[in-house]
């Protein structure tokens, strides 16, 4: 008895060391932040001197003109990014599922942006935004067009830093649904083409509902990711013309650095951890339900043998 | 319903010839089987009649029309896969009526075909389910639902009942036999199943190394093989080879063995007239043999082990160094270890070629 339950414990006993370090170096800044964000908080004080004010700074973001445009800047960038990155990611994929000679080199070719550090991604772009010696408006005006103000106008500076993320993060969409794409059985897709479905019918009725757990599990990893964007944006407009490419992570540092109010910048990650938690559990939630659904299939499928 | 003709078709992958040219005619309306080892090029020809592997060379003609190029959903086929492949993600109905959608048959009729298609097969109940939800056999059924929902002027068949356990397998093939009788299309089935082969096929194609040996009917491959091969593949028990050479005694034919010497009934004999003293290879059946010794040539034969198979019995012997095996009833047990004399039926003894293998 005493040995079982010894056996018992033991990959505890093994786990906690991890545990342990799991728990200094995640949940303390986090307990840390929680706290913080009840502060009135500036950064020449110790934390022990700062005044606890309740939910006071999460009322006050919630009535900050600044802030609420910073969140839905986030919210329209994170959608319009994530909805362009899947359309082509997914595309090129449907696409570049052949085998034909030169093609793994292509794909080799095709995630090279996705292992450039971002600051990088952001200078690069700079260059190439640059008003009058950047590659876009040299070319535009060689060929006779105006040169477009890249990251001077607002709607233009959104677009831009869209691009830039894309430009980056497509390719990630791009090698998992790819790998999704050729695990699918085969022997379904030749039943399809002797049904008679045509290319695009085997896309739409066969290729993408069986790739759909993997295209969701990427979604909401790409959603969560480009809730968190920060360095490529810093780099290209740090936030501007006004506040129309500011988003969340950058106002949080910018609130902290700049307007000094750590207590406020701590409520406002709160926020996005809130957002990212609940997207994250959706995530799981839907892991969930899918391996719930197969084990009850499986089941089904023995009983009935 | 065309007439398929195969005309000097090949298959390479890339340097690999797995299929030399060859032609086939397969008649309007049979039922033909193609059957072989595995590895012998049976499904890769399958595959290029359905459109989803391409010819290296040669054309094959639906009707004396080239259809090669073509897409397989313009070849007017359908076909039953070995795994099946159902589509994982729709239930029974709708993967039954995934061609129908397509092809844009009204509603009401999809709803009757596929019903009546179900209830033949007997998974008018499963309409529901998804695939995972269904056992090995019941899938099955669905993916020849799936076939035969379709009005396909072909249906094509690769080994669909080889993932099926012995019983299960034998009543598939029960059905499918019905089915062959009841509906009227060309069948072309790919099996390595010799049983299968003989109780299916209208017709009988026999394959080895990417080669067609022989095509012909049951009864023409089982009494005529043209070499070792067929005679060997086809037929339960196997067939027994003996080593041996023709010699002529008293006015007969022998041929004669280490053990053995038996006289050649007198058509083998006016045919292999012109060939004397020959080394040769002696084909006999299994079934050729008889414990009455007043029937047939004599052979003395060690009995080694003795098979119980319910009504009939195999027996392992040796006739010196070669190992024959022979049928018999159950009901005459035979002892194991003694040594008997057996009867021959020289009538259906084979004789072949040693060295190119064909009957002579
Ligand atoms: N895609 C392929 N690439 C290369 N060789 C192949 C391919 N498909 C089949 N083969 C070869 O072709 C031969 C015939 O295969 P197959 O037609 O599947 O045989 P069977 O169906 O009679 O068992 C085999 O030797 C196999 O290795
Ligand atoms: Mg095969």
């Amino acid at each position: 008895m005493q040995i079982a339950n010894a056996n018992r414990l033991t990959p505890y006993l093994f786990l906690a060391p991890a545990a342990v370090i799991m728990a200094v170096a995640l949940l303390y800044p986090i307990g840390y932040m929680i706290y913080a964000s009840f502060l009135d908080w500036n950064p020449s004080q110790r934390i022990g001197e700062a005044e606890f004010v309740g939910l006071r700074n999460y009322i006050g973001l919630l009535n900050d003109a600044a802030f609420l445009e910073s969140f839905w800047v986030t919210i329209k960038f994170a959608a319009v990014v994530v909805t362009i990155e899947m359309v082509l990611g997914v595309g090129l994929a449907l696409l570049l599922d052949r085998n034909i000679r030169g093609m793994s080199a292509l794909r080799t070719l095709f995630i090279l942006p996705m292992m450039i550090a971002p600051i990088v991604v952001g200078l690069m772009w700079r260059y190439m935004y640059h008003p009058s010696v950047g590659i876009f408006n040299k070319t535009l005006k060689s060929l006779g067009f105006d040169p477009i103000p890249w990251l001077s106008d607002g709607n233009w500076a959104f677009a831009s830093v869209v691009i830039a993320d894309v430009w980056q993060w497509t390719p990630f969409i791009f090698i998992l649904s790819l790998a999704a794409l050729q695990s699918l059985p085969q022997s379904a897709m030749e039943a399809a083409r002797i049904d008679g479905a045509t290319g695009w019918q085997q896309i739409v009725y066969i290729k993408l509902p069986l790739m759909m757990p993997v295209l969701i599990v990427t979604l909401l990893l790409r959603l969560i990711d480009a809730f968190k964007v920060l360095e490529v944006i810093l780099v290209l407009t740090n936030g501007g013309p006004g506040l129309s490419t500011e988003i969340l992570s950058l106002r949080i540092s910018r609130t902290a650095s700049e307007f000094r109010e750590l207590g406020e910048a701590a409520a406002m990650s709160n926020y996005l951890l809130i957002l990212l938690v609940i997207l994250t559990f959706a995530m799981f939630a839907y892991n969930k339900a899918v391996e719930a659904r197969t084990a009850r299939l499986r089941k089904a499928a023995e009983e009935d043998l | 319903m065309p007439k398929i003709a195969f005309d000097q078709v090949s298959k390479s992958y890339g340097v690999v010839e797995v299929l030399p040219p060859f032609d086939l005619t397969l008649e309007d309306s049979e039922f033909t089987v193609l059957v072989g080892p595995s590895g012998c090029g049976k499904s890769t020809t399958l595959r290029m009649l359905a459109g989803l592997e391409t010819v290296t060379s040669g054309e094959i003609f639906f009707d004396d029309k080239p259809i090669s190029k073509l897409d397989p959903k313009e070849r007017d086929l359908a076909m039953v896969f070995q795994d099946y492949a159902l589509y994982p993600h729709m239930n029974i109905a709708k993967n039954m009526s995934f061609a129908l959608r397509l092809a844009r048959v009204p509603k009401a009729e999809i709803t009757e075909k596929v019903e009546r298609v179900a209830s033949m097969l007997n998974i008018a109940h499963l309409l529901d389910r998804k695939p995972a939800e269904l056992s090995g056999g019941q899938r099955q059924r669905v993916a020849m639902g799936r076939a035969l929902v379709r009005d396909a002027g072909t249906f094509l068949f690769d080994e669909p009942l080889s993932n099926l356990d012995a019983k299960l397998r034998g009543k598939m093939r029960a059905e499918l036999a019905e089915m062959r009788d009841t509906i009227d299309k060309n069948m072309v089935y790919v099996t390595h199943d010799q049983v299968e082969a003989m109780t299916l096929g209208d017709r009988i194609v026999v394959m080895s190394d990417g080669l067609i040996q022989q095509q012909g009917t049951p009864e023409q491959l089982f009494k005529e093989p043209v070499n070792t091969f067929v005679a060997g593949f086809i037929g339960a028990p196997t067939m027994n080879f003996l080593d041996g050479e023709l010699v002529e005694e008293g006015g007969t034919q022998w041929v004669r063995g280490d053990c053995y010497a038996l006289p050649l009934p007198a058509d083998i004999a006016t045919r292999l007239q012109s060939a004397p003293d020959r080394a040769v290879t002696v084909g006999l059946r299994p079934s050729s043999f008889t414990p009455d010794t007043t029937q047939g040539a004599p052979i003395e034969l060690k009995v080694v082990v003795s098979e119980y198979l319910g009504a009939q019995s195999v027996l392992v012997t040796h006739c010196g160094d070669a190992e024959i095996l022979v049928e018999t009833q159950s009901a005459s047990p035979v002892r194991s270890g003694t040594v008997q004399t057996f009867g021959v039926l020289t009538d259906e003894i084979m004789i072949f070629d040693k060295t190119s293998g064909l009957r002579l």
